[in-house]
């Protein structure tokens, strides 16, 4: 079997899985496993500027935020129907990942950490500095019949469920795309070696920047469609913690792997949600698995299968 | 006609004057070896050239078209390669991908896959191409930085001290291919190996402080005082 066929076989295998696990969940794990594809969603949008270009920001709920409220607040104050909110939301990520990409990526290294985390804080502040309009931390509730895409209500778990799918989905394939198109392979490159891409004729700094942009519009479309699917938008989703979160998952995951930002993610959900169930120190198991991946799987756990048993993986 | 020109090129880092009014030119299909003492500004000349380090004075011209404000990328887009010094191959991605990265910049879809088989050969890295380029022998991955530069078909071609760490075969093997090359593509070439320089430059340059100590044909530079006495001291 080629790399090719391989590659196709697995992520449409989980793809297809997914989609057939709908019929046999019950209630509780369904509604989970939805929001856990949205999530990773917003996973897949971080790891393509960490995990593949090698630039580690804190600050991507600035993204997420910046989808969720382009989303809800047009709905709220100036009565957009789904379908349009969530094109704002995502237009919203576009111009935030474009302004912040224009500022950090002339920094490097600790500082582009610490811009993208000021910059966030400071997008977090200004939710709470309009709370007339964005209701601050208390958030507010995106109604039913504000939740109708094409006539389909998304409060309606089946619904919600494909729809998170078809996000999911969505993110994963570009990104299996991205990663083969030499677009893709000179963000690893850079990456690995950024002086000596630049030495071999790329502009480094527009790779970066489209980069950030496709990484911060990925993140956007998952806040949009989080607000959308659950009903939410509160502040909380814009804190350092929801920036803290994806890179969380993508190093449990494995950084660098298409599949790894998933994987991730459920892992997390389900670690925090079953240690919860045993104990109210749940922090405290959770914290020591974290410990023991980090220690002997240092790559991740989609990382670690690459390293150890399927090298072709993407 | 010359491909590349400097006019009162200089350098400083502070106090230390790395190069200093350095005028050099290199007319096209000249392969032309830049030697000195260590410490003599080789490389710092050489990257004031490719646009890695920006010079505190003076002019590049490329093809007599002036330069010096273009970044790095947009030179090697008019034709140079530079292959680096310290090996800087992506050790973690295979040898073929490496090279793959340098000619996806002026081929597109199949042509980079032949392109970089070719280019593999000439260096003789071709049956090693699925390895990652961090496993291959130090000889070997000096040879992937030559292959690399080989791929982009440049009109410059700047090879800084290729020989470097390479066995007696590999180093007849390159000077092969330099002879190959010679011709077609204009070579600048900074090297110790005095044996190389003497069997592959039609011309030498010879820096010492920072400054243009010499320039002539290999034999005349062999016979030249003045270099000796930079290289051996005059005792």
């Amino acid at each position: 079997m080629s790399v090719t066929t391989k590659t196709i076989a697995l992520h449409g295998g989980l793809l297809v899985l997914l989609f057939a696990l709908q019929f046999v969940l019950p209630a509780y794990h369904h509604g989970n496993l939805a929001r856990i594809m949205v999530l990773a969603s917003y996973a897949v949008g971080y790891n393509i500027l960490f995990g593949y270009t090698g630039l580690l920001s804190l600050g991507h709920a600035l993204f997420f935020a910046a989808g969720m409220y382009g989303m809800s607040l047009t709905i709220q104050h100036l009565g957009f129907s789904a379908a349009p909110a969530l094109l704002a939301g995502i237009a919203a990520g576009v111009v935030v990942s474009m302004a912040l990409a224009l500022l950090a990526l002339r920094t490097a290294g600790v500082a582009f950490m610490i811009v993208t985390l000021m910059f966030a804080q400071a997008g977090y502040l200004t939710i709470l500095y309009f709370g007339e309009y964005t209701r601050g931390d208390e958030g507010f509730v995106i109604q039913q019949a504000q939740r109708m895409l094409w006539g389909i209500d998304l409060s309606q778990p089946t619904n919600r469920y494909f729809a998170a799918l078809s996000l999911f989905a969505t993110c994963l394939l570009a990104s299996l795309w991205l990663i083969r198109h030499p677009f893709g392979k000179t963000l690893v490159a850079i990456r690995e070696n950024e002086e000596r891409v630049r030495m071999l004729g790329y502009n480094t700094f527009a790779h970066k920047l489209g980069a950030m942009v496709i990484s911060g519009t990925i993140s956007a479309a998952a806040g949009a469609s989080y607000g959308l699917l659950f009903g939410y938008a509160g502040a909380s989703f814009a804190s350092v913690q929801y920036s803290i979160f994806p890179l969380l998952w993508v190093l449990l995951g494995g950084a660098g792997t298409v599949l790894g930002p998933f994987i991730g993610t459920l892992f997390m959900f389900y670690l925090i949600d079953l240690s919860s169930g045993i104990t109210t120190a749940y922090m405290l198991i959770a914290g020591v698995v974290l410990v023991l991946l980090t220690l002997f799987a240092p790559q991740g756990l989609t990382g670690e299968l690459r390293a150890r048993i399927w090298r072709w993986l993407p | 006609m010359m491909l590349l020109s400097t006019r009162g090129l200089s350098k400083h880092f502070d106090g230390l004057q790395a190069v200093q009014d350095v005028d050099f030119d290199l007319p096209i299909g000249q392969v032309r070896a830049l030697i000195g003492p260590n410490g003599a500004g080789k490389t710092t000349l050489v990257g004031m050239i490719c646009g890695r380090i920006e010079p505190s004075e003076g002019r590049v011209f490329f093809d007599e078209v002036d330069i010096t404000a273009l970044p790095a990328h947009k030179r090697i887009m008019l034709g140079m390669a530079y292959t680096f010094q310290i090996t800087s191959v992506f050790s973690r991605l295979p040898a073929a991908e490496n090279v793959a990265l340098a000619a996806r910049r002026r081929l597109h879809g199949d042509k980079v896959d032949t392109a970089v088989k070719e280019a593999l050969d000439q260096v003789g890295l071709l049956e090693r191409m699925d390895q990652e380029a961090g496993d291959l022998s130090y000889g070997h991955q000096r040879l992937l930085e030559i292959a690399m530069g080989l791929v982009q078909k440049p009109r410059l071609l700047i090879l800084d001290e290729p020989t470097q760490g390479l066995a007696d075969s590999e180093i007849t093997d390159f000077k092969n291919l330099i002879r190959e090359l010679a011709g077609d593509t204009t070579i600048l070439l900074i090297e110790h190996n005095m044996n190389v320089v003497m069997e592959t430059a039609d011309q030498v340059t010879v820096l010492n402080f920072g400054e243009v100590l010499a320039e002539g044909t290999p034999d005349e530079i062999h016979a030249n005082a003045a270099v000796q006495a930079a290289y051996l001291g005059t005792g």
